[in-house]
């Protein structure tokens, strides 16, 4: 390695800005960050040839360069003259290093623009000076402050269309503040801009010497950050991220400080454990630390051996978070598929994972008019205030506190994919009100006294595939056997305990959830229960799967073709379906997923009812459930 | 605990957005170990490989890093190259993995002959899924950043890739704060990119500050070189064949990116030090990835490339 010789002259204490940039489609957005990078000597000659290649080919400006094609990167995009995705982009003055979230204008791509705003300090908000502010601007401006943007700039752009005039921008700049008061009172930073012609980006604009404030860039390098500002939650918050254990003589716990700071010799608290300990050392590649703050990388080693596990929290003795199985959180949906109440994801909050469901959405949040509306699902990109439940207690702080300590991300348990973002509001203290009574007699004691091991046999399949007879056998030959049963039938529960609920996906994983929670008092009776439900989603059998545990549960696919089924219609219900007479029939216009492991697989077609019993009979036995 | 966040403490070198940008990667580098059966990390020689295990060797500290590197050697990289591969596994005391692909070196793909779209496909792309089918790598860590090239811009730190390695751009997971969803269905792998949201000039900056030896070939020197396509191709072997009238000179230069050999330009330089490369890199009017042939036919190859698997 040669001699390094100085360090560079510049840039000794420069910090870094995160921001994005927001509005709606053809407000000015994509000459707005072309110009910034390139006034700011980003944009490298190689690039900007290639960008005059590219705005003869695809590009809308005539002779004049296309910023936007710098920007947008995917194939698609630069041919459909249209921003997918978010694009992250780069660039530095002296004062300042800043990372760009440079995010569509399209309604389509909120998810898109929670993302960008999730990691951002501040917001430019692009209006058009002949548009003024219209519901998009609203939009944005919302998501913005639910992601816990304090700073915005509202950017008027298109001032060379209007003139130049002061009075047109002070109006729009008039509006915008009304409607963001009414979002907590962000700080707002109106700045009259010209992308096109250069005023007010870099440097002050001539031709509005009206205007007394600072440029755009000027004001990024200045506006005090939490991190400048110091007035980011002071509280210790340490998520363990990874244990250090590289050989018996050290264990150390790994992470990056959520907020506040430690120091050696501090005592610290395993969240929802009452249990604290002393931090020894503070342990870096780059020699031991006497303190550390928010945002380091370090490795933890405490006093005495109390067990930590990836996904524990360390905090401030004297504040520590909230520790609860119930929470309240804002939602952002971002899934094709709708989030439905009920249904079981995966919480990822921090470094732990668990599983849980949204219990209740409690409203919809309108984003043009911040209006709540009743709602039984939310969609792709729509916006919901639910409370969610989780199946072991996690810590959190309040997300407009803390976004590391109350942000999470809602996993699809099959598609693996990122459903959702959410920001907890508060937590509900169910989880310490309603104790759970310890009671002397359990499950094994009640089944004891009948000789049996309890189980939930869950029949699913298609309507007509032959579960409520197969279903009918099973227990007379239990009941031969001298077993305790039970039966549950989807037809007979929705004369009663579910005639509330209807067909529809909410309401048929609200059905089957029910029937799980009762099928699991039956067995903790001490019963067999034998359940009848078409069940089609897979989401819903694993969670009733869940529910029951620790009592066997054993999954039995009905396995009948839909062809089959529809000769056989037993009640009449796919002919009636058919003629239009029933909506969301499974198989014909309600998707029916099959299972991937059931426990059991029955096919019907060549089998009588009875052989079908006797087989899930030899297989009870063969499990030693009887 | 004190309820004030306090000045940083002397002790720590370098500027802030520096010392953010490594606490970043280090993060991300240990959730990888944490969440993923059987990671491994890519080494490709370059700077940036270089960058990478520094700060792999910081986040597990005073451990070592718990995953194996892995080097697709096409066998056209620069001897410096080789000769510096070796000699930092065996200081670190690191697992090297390194892999050919056997079919490709039997097919006689090489990147004067083949073209280098052939032998990018062949050499890289294809070895790289061969070498991680084989070891059953779920996750890979490469040094790719978002500054380098507008569809890198757009891709995800944690990238999921399809059964064939593939990359779907329009179906990415939406990345929110530092949460990171890592799960795979059946037969898909994730790629992860810690260095996703550094520029080139703050890798040197890093380089610089935290003394991280790096390949040579990157400072100034007096080498053999031939004029190619706007380029100067160095004479590294003697299995370049020259044209007709092409007769290797000797100028001063460096390096910008390290691949292959003959598809890697060099610019003339007489920058010497991380320093006098900082000071050349304020200057410069041309991007880091104009010493590379292989992106200059269409503005797309990159992406079509991603989209294959390449890293
Ligand atoms: N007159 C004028 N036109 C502008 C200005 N800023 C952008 N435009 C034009 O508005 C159109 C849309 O701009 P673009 O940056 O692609 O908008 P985006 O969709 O928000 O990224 C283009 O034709 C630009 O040249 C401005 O300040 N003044």
């Amino acid at each position: 390695m040669p001699d390094s010789g100085d360090p560079p002259a510049i840039q000794r204490e420069r910090d870094l800005l995160r921001f994005l940039t927001c509005g709606s489609v053809d407000d000015g957005k994509s000459t707005l960050i072309g110009r910034l990078l390139h006034d700011c000597a980003m944009i490298f000659d190689d690039q900007l040839e290639a960008l005059e290649r590219e705005s003869h080919r695809f590009g809308t400006t005539g002779e004049a360069i296309d910023f936007s094609l710098l920007l947008d990167g995917l194939e698609d995009e630069r041919q459909q003259r249209i921003t997918i995705d978010v694009a992250y982009r780069f660039f530095a003055t002296p004062r300042r290093a800043f990372i760009v979230a440079d995010t569509p204008g399209h309604e389509q791509y909120t998810r898109n623009m929670a993302t960008g705003a999730s990691t951002s300090d501040l917001a430019v908000i692009l209006v058009d000076a002949r548009h003024g502010i219209v519901s998009q601007t609203k939009r944005h401006a919302f998501i913005c402050s639910l992601l816990g943007i304090r700073q915005l700039v509202l950017a008027v752009n298109k001032m060379d269309l209007v003139g130049y005039e002061g009075r047109r921008f002070a109006e729009i700049a008039a509006n915008f503040s009304a409607f963001a008061a009414g979002l907590g009172e962000p700080a707002v930073r109106a700045i009259p801009l010209s992308a096109l012609s250069g005023d007010n980006i870099t440097r002050r604009s001539e031709r509005m010497s009206w205007y007394r404030g600072p440029a755009l860039l000027e004001h990024l390098e200045t506006v005090e950050t939490v991190a400048t500002a110091g007035d980011g939650d002071a509280r210790f918050r340490f998520p363990v991220q990874w244990v250090n254990r590289p050989d018996a003589s050290f264990r150390g716990f790994s992470g990056t400080i959520a907020s506040g700071s430690v120091a050696s010799g501090d005592r610290v608290v395993l969240a929802g454990s009452g249990r604290s300990t002393r931090v020894c050392r503070i342990v870096t590649f780059d020699g031991p630390l006497d303190r550390a703050g928010a945002g380091e990388a370090v490795t933890l080693v405490l006093d005495d051996e109390i067990d930590i596990a990836r996904g524990d929290l360390l905090a401030d003795p004297d504040n520590p978070p909230e520790f609860v199985d119930q929470f309240a959180a804002h939602v952002i949906w971002m899934s094709e598929h709708p989030l439905v109440p009920g249904r079981s994801y995966l919480v990822k909050i921090g470094t732990r994972t668990v599983p849980a469901t949204v219990t209740a959405l409690k409203h919809r949040v309108d984003v043009e008019t911040l209006a709540h509306l009743a709602d039984k699902t939310l969609g792709l990109n729509e916006i919901g205030f639910c409370n969610l439940s989780t199946a072991a207690p996690v810590a959190f702080d309040p997300y407009t506190v803390n976004r590391d300590t109350g942000g999470f991300i809602l996993i699809d348990r099959f598609s693996n994919e990122t459903a959702g973002a959410g920001m907890i509001a508060f937590g509900l203290r169910r989880a310490s009100n309603i104790q759970w009574q310890a009671l002397t007699i359990g499950r094994d004691e009640r089944a004891g006294l009948k000789g049996q091991t309890p189980a939930v046999l869950w029949l699913t399949g298609l309507s007509g595939a032959g579960k409520s007879t197969i279903a009918d056998l099973v227990e007379k030959q239990l009941l031969a056997l001298g077993r305790h049963t039970m039966l549950l039938d989807g037809d007979n529960v929705r004369h009663g305990l579910n005639r509330d609920l209807g067909f529809t996906d909410a309401d048929r994983v609200e059905n089957v959830r029910r029937v799980g929670e009762v099928a699991r008092l039956l067995a903790e009776a001490g019963l067999i229960v034998i359940c009848s439900f078409i069940s089609p989603f897979r989401a819903e059998r694993r969670m009733v799967r869940e529910l029951t545990r620790p009592t066997a549960f054993f999954e039995i696919f009905v396995d009948t073709p839909i062809e089959e089924c529809i000769r056989r219609d037993p009640k009449g219900l796919y002919a009636k379906a058919k003629a239009g007479g029933i909506e969301h029939f499974t198989g014909l216009d309600s998707p029916y997923e099959a299972p991937q492991a059931p426990e059991m697989r029955v096919a019907t077609i060549g089998t009588s009812a009875e052989e079908a019993a006797a087989a899930i009979i030899d297989e009870l036995r063969r499990r030693r459930i009887i | 605990m004190s309820a004030v966040v306090e000045p940083s403490p002397p002790q720590r070198r370098g500027d802030v957005h520096l010392r953010r940008l490594e606490a970043e990667a280090i993060a991300i580098m240990r959730e990888v170990a944490a969440e993923f059966r059987k990671p491994v990390m890519l080494y490709s020689i370059g700077k940036d490989s270089s960058v990478m295990l520094h700060l792999a060797r910081k986040a597990f500290f005073p451990g070592k890093p718990p995953f194996p590197l892995l080097h697709i050697d096409t066998l056209w990289k620069f001897r410096e190259m080789i000769a510096f591969r070796d000699a930092t596994a065996r200081r670190l005391g690191i697992k090297l993995i390194v892999h050919t692909n056997a079919e490709g070196v039997r097919r006689g793909i090489d990147p004067v002959g083949s073209g280098s779209a052939l032998h990018t496909q062949v050499m890289k792309t294809a070895a790289l899924k061969q070498a991680l089918d084989r070891h059953g790598f779920d996750a890979a860590l490469g040094g790719a950043r978002r500054d380098e090239e507008k569809s890198r811009a757009k891709e995800r730190v944690f990238s999921l890739r399809g059964v064939s390695h593939d990359w779907n751009p329009k179906n990415q997971r939406p990345e929110l704060w530092r949460l990171y969803n890592t799960r795979l269905g059946e037969g898909q792998t994730m790629r992860v990119f810690p260095l996703s949201n550094w520029t080139e000039y703050e890798v040197w900056e890093y380089i610089a500050a935290e003394a991280i030896p790096v390949v040579p070939l990157y400072y100034a020197a007096v080498r053999p070189v031939v004029a190619r396509s706007g380029a100067w191709i160095m004479v590294d072997d003697d299995r370049l064949p020259l044209n007709p009238g092409e007769e290797p000179e000797r100028r001063r230069v460096r390096f910008r990116t390290l691949g292959c050999y003959p598809l890697t330009g060099a610019i003339e330089s007489a920058a010497a030090t991380p320093a006098e490369i900082l000071a050349e890199l304020r200057d410069t009017r041309r991007s880091e990835r104009q010493g590379r042939l292989i992106d200059g036919d269409e503005e797309a190859a990159m992406e079509r490339k991603k989209r294959e698997g390449y890293f």
